[in-house]
């Protein structure tokens, strides 16, 4: 019999992904649990096993599709079935095999709920008789949705497709309040998708963030224009940048730090850090600052539960670093920074950075993070303003650091000397926190900053 | 250039004034959008108004009225023969659409709708030329354009429809000339039945020629069972399997030949009239200087929001096809009206109504029985015989039905159909629940008057659900 294989729950309330990759072509055995395909989630790339020891029948996929949970992916003839199909078609009854998809579960992610065990398969005799008939053609019922003339008008006011609407009304009738409702709770669920910890996230409308701007205007009547999919991270990151700028009043604090002695520290032991597998930069050194002034200032690492009016604070350091790769932003978090040498995270990074750009990132790479931190020194920029990591409050940002004139002294007796400074820029919730808060955080991360030896001194 | 010509803009043209196109005109006025309408009449209302619904309902409510006359002698009120003073009757008809064209002139003054004699070609998509107009105006440069240009009647290969002629259209017929002896009706549809009924009525002798095996293929056999017993006694003859091959137009007959059912292929009648449908007005609009596509039958292709290819320039009505009913007209003319105002307006009716104005009457919307057969969608139906209704008892018209056709699991109601008295004034009721999703119960459990021919559809829905207090519950399985 072949096996339909169909995507299975990604937990996390990941309910789609895109086809990166297809890795077997029809035909190809297979060994269960040899990768057939890559997914691309708004989380990270899995790569995912098959389920069998068989042979690929159909693929039902192609790069760049979405697929949803519960999608058919690709179709197997399982391995030694002719045997098997024989034994049943001689009436030997038995429970059929565990359906594909749970024992998928079992291997990417935790399964959030268990899919019906299969029904017992028919011995293959009958199967064949049915196949003998002439195929009837089956009902069709099609038509559409049942809804009173005012109701289809407000869902097209509100944009609402009435196919997603769960009917209220007798003969499955949507009411314009079931319209409301959807309208109001497509946003909510999307909330709710975004708590790391709610798991399943009921399927919500695409963009709820964007639905209220109303429709654009048709831009080809100026000129040509080229459409693109909003895919993968790119759609997640414009979610994720939409929720907390929409619901966060961020306030931007900017000062700079001499890194003129740090610097010269890093360039002393690169090579030696090199040796061993890590890469000494900046970044490696904001960690360390940014760890010193959480764990002086808690309210930075810490979250807003509106619902239940607390503050939560985090008594755990795992600070996310923003990497840019060709297929967007990408934030893996670096676990306890507050337990780690400059020398670990120094290989930590370089290799989390090595697979992020890779795009072998794993989900449990991006949960997680209390703070994060974004350079994009290396690219250069006098300031910017960060957008908070929501459910984070702050995020702190490097600019491209350089020489300076710095008058030291005072009017009377002053002296002009080339320093090394570097931008820094901390946004904050202002929820949470208050300017004299971020004034303070960035005192300290300047000080540890400036001063190298006391930097490892609270190391 | 000519010298004095003049070129006007305005911010919606209308193309037309029938029904689609007043509505529009009135829809887009009401919203505060500038309009200006063309019509190749001075007054609104096109074709439905003047050589369509309005007067061949006026003739038809007259024939309705010498019917009873007849019947009511089985009732003890004898009227003795009918006066038909054929002058009097145009004249009542002709002041009936006087009254309704004035009526409109009037609302599009009040509603500040400047309305134009003549016809346009487009030039481009933003201007037509004035033809055939004594206006000043020579061009109008228009920001959108609602085009609801209507439909002709076809005419049989070769034969012109021209005034005075004996080969008659729906117009001709609808002058009522005279009450030819014998009269040729070509074409089974609702206006070969609703023309073929006036005139019989008025005492032509009607042969009417159908090419299928039965009359309104569109409705289901079982509703115009009793439409087609009534005109098989009230004409003289209704040939099925039948074709008129020519038709031969003399000073004082025609003599057609016709090929199928008919015993004699060549007969001689007085007058003939062609109703075998109707074409779209789109020739000689010059849409070729436009980005409007028309399909291969010569409707224009629009969206659900009545745009066409051209995005400033929509299309409602007849012009479009789908059913060519004036209401049909209306609605569509609206909601471009709408869209053009910025409103999320959609052409998405799931029930329009198509009434036959015969005697009985025939009316039907929704899912017809052998469409859901056609397409193999389940559905259950209930029928209420009006054998059992007080009312049409006390009206002597009790061989009239009701018909719904539900959705097995949900109940929901998906179409109605009526045959007999005021069927068309009743199948609104079905219009509204079919719109408003309505399940069985919903029309069950509404009150209905009583005594009236309306409980119908209550007795219907009550049927269906298995017992309706007038007929016996049929026996569930």
């Amino acid at each position: 019999m072949p096996r339909e294989f169909k995507l299975p729950d990604l937990g996390e309330g990941i309910h789609e992904g895109e086809i990166v990759e297809v890795l077997v072509s029809v035909g190809d055995e297979v060994e269960d649990g040899s990768p057939v395909l890559i997914i691309e989630t708004d989380k990270a790339t899995t790569e995912v096993p098959s389920p069998v020891n068989g042979v690929v029948k159909e693929i039902k996929v192609k790069p760049g599709d979405v697929v949803n949970v519960g999608d058919v992916l690709m179709v197997f003839t399982e391995r030694g079935e002719p045997e098997e199909a024989a034994k049943e078609a001689r009436g030997a009854e038995k429970p059929a095999e565990k359906p594909v998809e749970e024992k998928m579960e079992k291997r990417v992610g935790e399964p959030e709920e268990k899919e019906e065990p299969e029904k017992k398969r028919p011995p293959l005799e009958k199967e064949e008789k049915k196949a003998d008939k002439p195929t009837e053609k089956p009902p069709v019922k099609e038509g559409p949705v049942p809804a009173a003339p005012s109701t289809r008008r407000l869902s097209r006011e509100l944009g609402v497709d009435l196919h997603e609407v769960p009917p209220s009304g007798p003969g499955g009738r949507v009411t314009a309040e079931d319209v409301r409702a959807f309208a109001e709770t497509g946003k909510k669920a999307k909330e709710a998708a975004e708590k790391p910890s709610t798991g399943k996230a009921p399927a919500a409308p695409s963009f709820p963030a964007f639905a209220e701007a109303g429709p654009l205007p048709d831009f080809s009547q100026w000129g040509p224009v080229e459409k693109q999919p909003l895919r993968s991270i790119r759609r997640s990151t414009a979610k994720r940048m939409a929720q907390s700028w929409s619901r966060i009043p961020h306030v931007t604090h900017a000062d700079e730090a001499d890194i003129t002695e740090l610097e010269s520290l890093r360039r002393r032991h690169k090579e030696q850090v090199e040796a061993r597998g890590g890469a000494l930069t900046l970044t490696v050194f904001a960690l360390k600052a940014a760890v010193a002034a959480l764990k002086a200032f808690p309210r930075f690492n810490a979250s807003l539960d509106t619902e239940h009016e607390e503050i939560i604070i985090k008594n755990y350091y795992h600070i996310g670093v923003a990497v840019d790769t060709e297929r967007g932003l990408i934030v893996p978090s670096i676990r306890d920074v507050d337990r780690k040498s400059i020398l670990q995270l120094s290989r930590e990074m370089n290799e989390l950075i090595g697979r992020v750009r890779e795009g072998k990132v794993e989900r449990e790479d991006m949960a997680g993070g209390t703070f994060t931190l974004t350079n994009v020194g290396p690219l250069g920029g006098t300031g910017f303003t960060p957008i908070i990591n929501y459910p984070q409050v702050a995020i702190l940002g490097l600019a491209k650091s350089s020489y300076k004139p710095v008058v030291r002294g005072d009017e009377n007796d002053f002296a002009i000397v080339p320093r090394l400074m570097l931008p820094l820029i901390l946004t904050f919730d202002h929820r949470v926190l208050d300017g004299a808060d971020a004034a303070r955080f960035m005192n300290l991360v300047i000080d540890a900053l400036q001063d190298p030896e006391r930097l490892l001194m609270t190391m | 250039m000519v010298m004095g010509e003049f070129t006007q803009e305005t911010e919606v043209l209308v193309v037309g004034g029938g029904p689609g196109g007043y509505a529009a005109a009135f829809r887009a006025a009401d919203l505060g959008l500038e309009v200006t309408m063309v019509d190749m009449e001075a007054r609104p209302g096109g074709v439905c108004l003047f050589r369509g619904c309005i007067p061949s309902k006026t003739l038809l409510y007259v024939s309705e009225l010498l019917h009873d006359t007849g019947r009511a002698g089985q009732m003890g009120i004898e009227f003795g023969e009918p006066k038909i003073d054929l002058e009097k009757l145009r004249t009542w008809k002709n002041q009936v659409i006087d009254k309704l064209a004035n009526g409109l002139v009037f609302l599009s003054k009040k509603r500040g709708v400047q309305l134009i004699q003549g016809r346009v070609a487009f030039e481009g998509s933003n201007l037509v030329r004035l033809l055939d107009s004594d206006s000043e105006i020579s061009r109008i440069k228009f920001r959108y354009a609602i085009i609801a240009s209507g439909s002709s009647a076809t005419p049989l290969p070769q034969i012109k429809f021209e005034k005075g002629s004996r080969i008659m259209d729906s117009t001709g017929a609808l002058e009522l000339v005279d009450v030819p002896g014998k009269l040729l009706v070509v074409g089974g549809g609702y206006v070969g039945a609703e023309l073929g009924s006036v005139y019989a009525t008025l005492g032509s002798q009607v042969t009417m020629v159908e090419m299928h095996d039965r009359l309104m293929p569109g409705a289901d056999s079982d509703l115009v069972e009793p439409l087609t017993k009534k005109l098989e006694s009230l004409f003289h003859a209704i040939l099925y399997k039948t074709r008129v091959k020519s038709l031969q137009e003399h000073d004082d007959r025609v003599e057609a030949e016709l090929e199928g059912e008919a015993d004699e292929p060549k007969q001689k009648f007085d007058r003939v009239l062609i109703a075998i449908g109707r074409h779209p007005n789109t020739k000689n609009l010059g849409l070729e200087n436009t980005a409007v596509k028309v399909n291969e039958r010569g409707f224009i292709v629009v969206d659900e929001r009545r745009r066409t290819t051209d995005k400033e320039i929509f299309a409602v009505g007849d012009v479009i096809g789908g059913e060519m009913l004036a209401h049909k007209a209306m609605y569509e003319g609206k909601v471009a009206a709408e869209v053009i105002a910025g409103e999320p307006s959609a052409f998405d009716a799931q029930a329009i109504p198509a009434v036959v104005f015969t005697d009985p009457q025939l009316a039907w919307c929704g899912l017809t029985e052998q469409e859901a057969k056609t397409r193999n969608r389940p559905v259950k139906v209930a029928r209420f015989p009006w054998s059992a209704s007080g009312r049409a008892t006390s009206m002597g018209v009790s061989s009239g039905m009701t018909k719904i056709i539900f959705d097995p699991d949900t109940e929901r109601i998906l179409g109605v159909g009526i045959v007999g008295r005021e069927a068309g004034e009743m199948i609104s009721e079905g219009v509204l629940a079919i719109e408003m999703g309505a399940v069985a119960e919903d029309l069950a459990l509404s009150i209905h008057p009583h005594p009236t021919l309306s409980e119908g559809e209550e007795e219907a829905a009550e049927a269906f659900l298995g017992s309706s207090t007038h007929i016996l519950p049929l026996r569930r399985k």
